[in-house]
This record gives C-alpha cells, sequence and structure tokens, in this order.
C-alpha cells in the first residue's frame, strides 16, 4: 500500500529527504493555526479568526547536512468543532500534533480524548507530539495558568507522547516542538520501505504536467 | 460548543457528491454556508465503505456470524456504493484542478476499457478501440468494417464544433446519427460498440433524434481525448475509493469558512410565505442518550439531496446494482488490476446497458490479491432483477461474495426551486462515470444562484497556501 511518507535523494543535493504527514488535533481555538502560521511563515496573528483559506502548507526542517525533512501539515479547517472531521484528515497520518491551551482545563481533556482516537485509530507507529500553548500569557500573568507543566508532562510520559509548552504568539518552542518531532520519525525505515524521488505516485491531473501519457504506474 | 451562527446564506443537506462540490464552491466564492447530515460519515449515498460496513448494510449474514472476518483487516477496504469512474479529461476532472482538491487526493488510472460483443456461449470481450490504428487492430470488426470504423474515427479527431467545414457535409445541428453511421457505412454491432462503449449511450434513444448527431461526436471525443491523456483507459479513480472526493470538497469548504456537521438531524424546514426561512435541527452522536443539542438557523436558500425531501421528488426509475468481491481478475481483461466491462443492450437482448466497473488493491479498496467489481444496469422489470444483472455475472467467474438489495429508487427533483428556493439534487444515475453529476451540480448552481457556474481561476484566491 502507498505511504505519504517517502525519501529519496534530495534533487540537487546529496543525503536523504523524507516527506511526512502531519495533522493537528485540539479543541476549537487553542492555537493550531496559529503554530502552524509561525512554524511555516515565522507570522502571528492576534486576531486570527478560525482557519480560511490555509489547511495545506509544507514546510521543510534541515536536521544535519545531510538530512532533510519535508512536513506536509494538515490542519483541521475546523471540522472538529462539531465532530466532522473526515476519515481522509487522518489518512496515512504519520504524525500528529494534538494542541490544549494551558490557561483552559478542558481543553486538556479535549486532547487526551484525541489522543486516545489516535492512538486506537491510526497506525501504530505514528509520532505524536502534545502541545501546551499560549505559554506567552502565563509569563506575565502565572495566574492565569490552569495547566500544571508537571501534570501535562506526567501524562505525557505515561502516555508516550513528545511534549512541550509552546507560544506561537512569541514563537518559543514552537521550531523545537518540530524538530522533535522530525528527529523521531522513521527515516531509516520508510527509506528503506519506499525509495523514491517522486512523492506523489499516481496521475497528475494538471493540464500542464509533462509527460502524462503512460505515467501512472506506482514503481514501489 | 460554539454558537452556530444566526443565519447562514446556504444550508446545504447531505454529504453526497454533488451536494459537496457545490458547497466546496460556494465557500470559495465568499457564501456562508452551513453543511449538515444525518449521517456520522460523509458521503451519503455515494460513501465507500468498510466491508463490515458493507455486510451489516445488506444484512446477508447469518445471525451470530461474522464473515467480514475473514476478508482481512475490515479497515483495508473501501467499497464504493455508487459505481462510477472520471473521465480524465472530464468536468469533474477539470473542477477537481479548478479548486486544487487534487492536493488531498491522488489519482491511478483504469487499466482497462471492454465492450462484450455477442451472447451466452459465444459472447467475447474485446477492448473499446481508442483511435484509427487501434480500430485496424480490433477483433471486434473483419477487414473491410476496420478500414470503415478508421474513417468515422478520423473524421471524429478532426471535427471541431466552431469549423462547420469539419462537419463533412453533414448537417450535424440536425441531422441524426443514425445518418451519420450509415454515410461511414458502419456496421450495426460497430454502431453498438462505438453509441454504448465510446459516446456511452444507455440506450439506442440516440440513434434516431434529430440532431443528437452532434452531442454523439461531442461525446466521442471526451471518451477519445480522456483516453489519449494517460494511455490505458479513459477513466481514473482515487486511491481509497469515490468517497474520497465528497470528503475533499467537504474539506475545500471548510477551508473557505463552511461548518460541517454530521449526526444532525432536521427537525423542521421554516418558511416566511412560500420560500424557505431557516431550519430547526438537533446534532446528537450515535449512542448518546441525551437529548443531543438543538438548534435553529436562518437562511434563504437550501440545497440538498432527494433523501432530506420525500415530499419534493419524483421516481424516475430504478438501478439494479451488485456488489461482488472476486479473488481473481475478471476474465478477458488481460489480467488488468481495474477495468470497465460495457455489455451493451442489444447484444443480451434488452433496451439498457449493463456496466461493470473493477477496482482492486492497486487503488487501495481492498488488501491484496482481491477485486471488487459492481454490476449494474437499470430495472426493466418489476421483479427476477436478478436475473436481469445475470449477463454481467457471467462475465466475473467465481464470486466469493454477492452483495444485492432491493432496486434502488432514482429521484428527481419535482420543481425547479424557484418557488420555494430549495433546490434538490438528482440521484446518482446509471451513467458509468460523473459527466451527469456535474451536469447537475451546474443546473443546481444556475437554478439557485442565477448565473453561470465558472470553476476557472477559483484558486487564484489561495496565496495562503504554502509553497508546494
Ligand atoms: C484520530 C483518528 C480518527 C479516525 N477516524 C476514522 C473514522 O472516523 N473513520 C474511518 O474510516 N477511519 C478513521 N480513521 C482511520 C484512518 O482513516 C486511516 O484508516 C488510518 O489512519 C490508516 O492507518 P492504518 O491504521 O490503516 O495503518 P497502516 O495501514 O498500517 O499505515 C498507514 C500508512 O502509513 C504507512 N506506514 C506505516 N508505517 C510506516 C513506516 N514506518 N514508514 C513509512 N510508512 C509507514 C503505511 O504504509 C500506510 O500507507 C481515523 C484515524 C485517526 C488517527
Ligand atoms: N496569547 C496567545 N494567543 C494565541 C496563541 N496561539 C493562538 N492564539 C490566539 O488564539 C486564538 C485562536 O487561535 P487559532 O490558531 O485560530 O486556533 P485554532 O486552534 O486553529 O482554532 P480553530 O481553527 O477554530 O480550530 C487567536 O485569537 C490567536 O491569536 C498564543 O500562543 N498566545
Ligand atoms: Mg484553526
Amino acid at each position: 500500500m502507498s505511504a505519504r511518507a517517502s525519501t529519496g535523494s534530495r534533487p540537487g543535493g546529496q543525503g536523504r529527504f523524507a516527506q511526512f504527514k502531519l495533522v493537528l488535533l485540539g479543541e476549537s481555538a487553542v492555537g493550531k493555526s496559529s503554530l502552524v502560521l509561525r512554524f511555516v511563515k515565522d507570522q502571528f496573528d492576534d486576531y486570527r479568526e478560525s482557519t480560511i483559506g490555509a489547511a495545506f502548507l509544507t514546510q521543510t526542517i534541515a536536521l544535519d547536512d545531510h538530512t532533510t525533512v519535508k512536513f506536509e501539515i494538515w490542519d483541521t479547517a475546523g471540522q472538529e468543532r462539531y465532530k466532522s472531521l473526515a476519515p481522509m484528515y487522518y489518512r496515512n497520518a504519520n504524525c500528529a500534533v494534538v494542541v490544549y491551551d494551558i490557561t483552559q482545563a478542558s481543553s486538556l481533556d479535549k486532547a487526551k480524548a484525541w489522543v486516545k482516537e489516535l492512538q486506537r485509530q491510526a497506525n501504530e507507529n505514528i509520532i505524536i507530539a502534545l502541545a501546551g500553548n499560549k505559554l506567552d500569557l502565563v509569563t506575565e500573568h502565572p495566574d492565569k495558568r490552569v495547566v500544571s507543566t508537571v501534570d501535562a508532562e506526567a501524562y505525557a510520559r505515561e502516555a508516550g507522547l513528545l511534549f512541550f509548552e509552546t507560544s506561537a504568539k512569541t514563537a518559543e518552542n514552537v521550531r523545537e516542538l518540530f524538530t522533535a518531532i522530525a528527529r523521531k520519525l522513521p527515516l531509516e525505515q520508510a527509506g528503506a520501505r519506499n525509495l523514491r524521488s517522486n512523492p506523489r505516485p499516481g496521475v497528475d491531473l494538471r493540464p500542464e504536467a509533462p509527460g502524462t501519457q503512460g505515467a501512472g504506474a506506482c514503481n514501489c | 460548543m460554539d454558537e452556530i451562527a444566526p443565519e447562514y446564506d446556504v444550508v446545504v443537506l447531505g454529504t453526497g457528491l454533488t451536494e459537496c462540490v457545490l458547497s466546496g464552491v460556494l465557500s470559495v466564492k465568499g457564501k456562508k454556508v452551513l453543511h449538515i447530515d444525518r449521517n456520522d460519515h460523509y458521503g451519503g449515498e455515494a460513501a465507500s465503505v468498510n466491508i463490515e460496513a458493507l455486510f451489516k448494510k445488506y444484512g446477508n449474514y447469518a445471525n451470530g456470524e461474522e464473515p467480514w472476518k475473514k476478508y482481512g483487516r475490515v479497515n483495508d477496504w473501501n467499497i464504493d456504493l455508487v459505481p462510477k469512474l472520471l473521465m480524465s479529461n472530464g468536468e469533474l476532472t477539470n473542477i477537481l484542478v479548478s479548486t486544487d482538491v487534487t492536493r488531498y487526493l491522488e489519482f491511478k488510472q483504469i487499466a482497462g476499457s471492454y465492450v462484450q460483443q455477442g451472447n451466452g456461449t459465444r459472447a467475447t470481450v474485446a477492448k473499446v478501440p481508442s483511435d484509427a490504428g487501434e480500430a485496424l487492430r480490433s477483433p471486434l470488426m473483419g477487414l473491410f468494417e476496420k478500414r470503415r470504423a478508421k474513417r468515422f474515427l478520423e473524421w471524429v479527431g478532426a471535427f471541431k464544433e466552431d469549423d462547420p467545414a469539419s462537419y463533412g457535409g453533414l448537417n450535424l445541428n440536425v441531422c441524426t446519427m443514425k445518418e451519420v453511421y450509415d454515410k461511414y457505412g458502419l456496421e450495426a454491432t460497430t454502431r453498438d460498440f462505438i453509441g454504448h462503449a465510446m459516446a456511452l449511450y444507455q440506450t439506442d434513444e440516440y440513434i434516431n433524434q434529430k440532431g443528437a448527431a452532434k452531442e454523439t461526436v461531442q461525446r466521442i471525443r471526451l471518451y477519445v481525448n480522456s483516453m489519449a491523456r494517460y494511455g490505458k483507459s479513459p477513466y481514473i479513480y482515487p486511491l481509497y475509493g469515490l468517497g474520497e472526493l465528497p470528503q475533499g470538497f467537504a474539506r475545500l469548504s471548510a477551508i473557505y469558512g463552511g461548518t460541517y456537521m454530521l449526526n444532525t438531524t432536521i427537525d423542521e424546514i421554516t418558511y416566511d410565505g412560500s420560500k424557505v426561512s431557516g431550519i430547526k435541527a438537533t446534532m446528537r452522536e450515535r449512542g448518546d442518550e441525551s437529548e443531543g443539542m438543538k438548534f435553529s438557523t436562518k437562511t434563504k436558500k437550501i440545497l440538498g439531496d432527494p433523501s432530506y425531501f420525500p415530499g419534493k421528488v419524483q421516481i424516475v426509475g430504478h438501478l439494479l446494482k451488485a456488489i461482488c468481491i472476486l479473488t481473481h481478475p475478471v476474465p478477458n481483461t488481460d489480467n488488468s488490476d481495474s477495468a470497465q466491462l460495457i455489455i451493451p443492450q442489444s447484444q443480451v437482448g434488452r433496451r439498457n446497458d449493463i456496466y461493470i466497473a473493477i477496482v482492486s488493491s492497486a487503488h487501495n479498496v481492498c488488501p491484496k490479491g482481491y477485486y471488487i467489481a459492481i454490476v449494474s444496469t437499470i430495472a426493466e422489470g418489476s421483479s427476477n432483477h436478478h436475473l436481469e444483472l445475470q449477463p454481467g455475472f457471467d462475465r466475473l467467474g467465481r464470486i466469493e461474495e454477492k452483495f444485492m438489495g432491493p432496486a434502488i429508487p432514482l429521484y428527481e427533483p419535482l420543481e425547479s426551486g424557484m418557488n420555494d428556493n430549495i433546490f434538490i439534487s438528482k440521484s446518482y444515475d446509471a451513467t458509468s462515470h460523473f459527466e451527469t453529476t456535474t451536469d447537475d451540480v451546474r443546473d443546481i448552481y444556475r437554478r439557485a444562484e442565477g448565473q453561470e457556474l465558472v470553476v476557472e481561476g477559483l484558486r487564484e484566491g489561495t496565496n495562503l497556501v504554502g509553497e508546494e
């Protein structure tokens, strides 16, 4: 079966290049889209309405001189708000960031429910990271914190998750979060499984696609 | 749970493909859309289901048995409930590309397109020739007929709608297809595969219809050009099944602000005079004992599939369909991992064609070693439906499992929707592709929005998406 995760030689360079699908999960307004926007564009928007127009972004991380990881990042597009996420969203996800807001207790319960669902439904090698977001809010007003670092960390350890407290606003720990995920992804295994330069098998529908004739065979 | 907005531009009921394309397009164009489905999954009648869900849907096993267990992991199965394929040069492909929904999907070719000639023990199955060169090699025709067919296909290939000089001396706007076939001296069996396996007509009505010749030529051209696109067949198919298509468009809608609610039943549609004014509904997950979340919202327009409006639709025919699980490729299809096989009506003494659509593990719809073949046709009688599909079953060889329910009613709306602002789609018809589905999408858009749907350039506003 085809996997999204694919590795190959980096075009024009040496070393390993792997692409992975990453999905975001978590209660509405915890900052999922803001974390992605920070990671991909290094921007933050205080008055961000719910996700509009951008729910599919890519960002590349160079782990070292030889290894590049490209994330294909899927945002929920708000479909989680009324529990209407489509199976397409999870399909073949290699890693997930489950986000909660450290100033909202209920958002951690929601996050735990998502982790459970992932562990039940996703492929067993999925890498899950837990992100306690809006860290900046408690730096100024420590009394705003309702989820303690120690508690969340203990839960993450028990459930086998990576754990970071982040701020999409100040960028604190955002890059660290994604880098930690990249380091944990099974580069070797993915490489052994399907080494190919074109991460997308199948036919290319774009009218301008060159050489479509005869394409389509997945040579893996 | 967040508040539902007090008002939406459009409320869409049902997450079938027609509804999801419309809701995606309307959202991109800036409309505020609320999209509801009573089920816990996307796709409605056009969903793809796993094998356990399929057994449970048809109930063809004894109490206490779990026959799906011998078919591997249930989630490795994505079985389409509607047997259709995409024309690679067709309108749905165009909409997918124009809206960038192709980002969420991967497509593969269907490996072959076949047609049956003859009946019973003398039936032969052969590849549908798609250009003049293939016509010359085709076993479907004798030596002289091949040359005539070649001339005909060359003429079709050179046809240009806006250049009457390419009409070959025929007045295509008024003449019948019979006159065209006569001019090229084509035999009845050749007319059969051209009309049914290339122009994809399901009956012979088109032959004597005045003015239908041009449409026929255009349909053959769509077939030929789709074929030329990737080489093996005119069809493509999404990995993980057709159920991915509505999900992809639903995602497009959501990205542009559309609100999605599954598990939601409509309790009441409210009116202001003759026009719709809003809905009352309840969201409740399966197994949830509580009252659920009741809400109401205003809207001036509702789009939806026929199942939400039993009083506003009529039955126009019945579809017969049997989903068959095989452990081998369909005989005489060159061991193809996928194919379409058409049995033209006249070859087996019917008025409607029988279609067989075959997909397999190559499309991530089942585990390795399995094939899913769906046999379908329009019902001609009111009983013995199994016999109507028999010529199709005869093509399949050994069948491991067969799922066939009662005849499926095909619905159409009684009214255009101008009076009440409720715009209802048609059921998925018996055609083998989505061209009629996109016709319906365009028609509903025209009725509901008062203008033609233009999809070209729709993705140009999406500059927020990252580099690819
Ligand atoms: C939170 C959640 C909710 C879900 N809800 C639903 C739902 O409501 N309805 C529904 O139908 N489905 C649901 N799913 C299931 C989902 O749609 C897919 O079926 C599922 O994610 C596919 O994974 P799998 O379990 O089949 O794993 P696998 O088939 O084992 O793996 C998935 C893919 O990853 C690849 N892969 C695995 N390991 C590696 C590796 N080491 N290196 C490279 N590639 C690898 C595999 O080749 C495969 O392509 C849900 C999934 C999740 C995570
Ligand atoms: N102070 C602070 N505010 C944040 C942070 N991250 C997000 N926000 C704000 O929280 C609100 C919600 O952020 P989003 O990124 O839209 O949240 P989301 O999880 O994507 O929400 P949905 O798309 O509705 O599911 C916005 O007003 C953001 O500006 C953060 O780290 N610190
Ligand atoms: Mg968001």
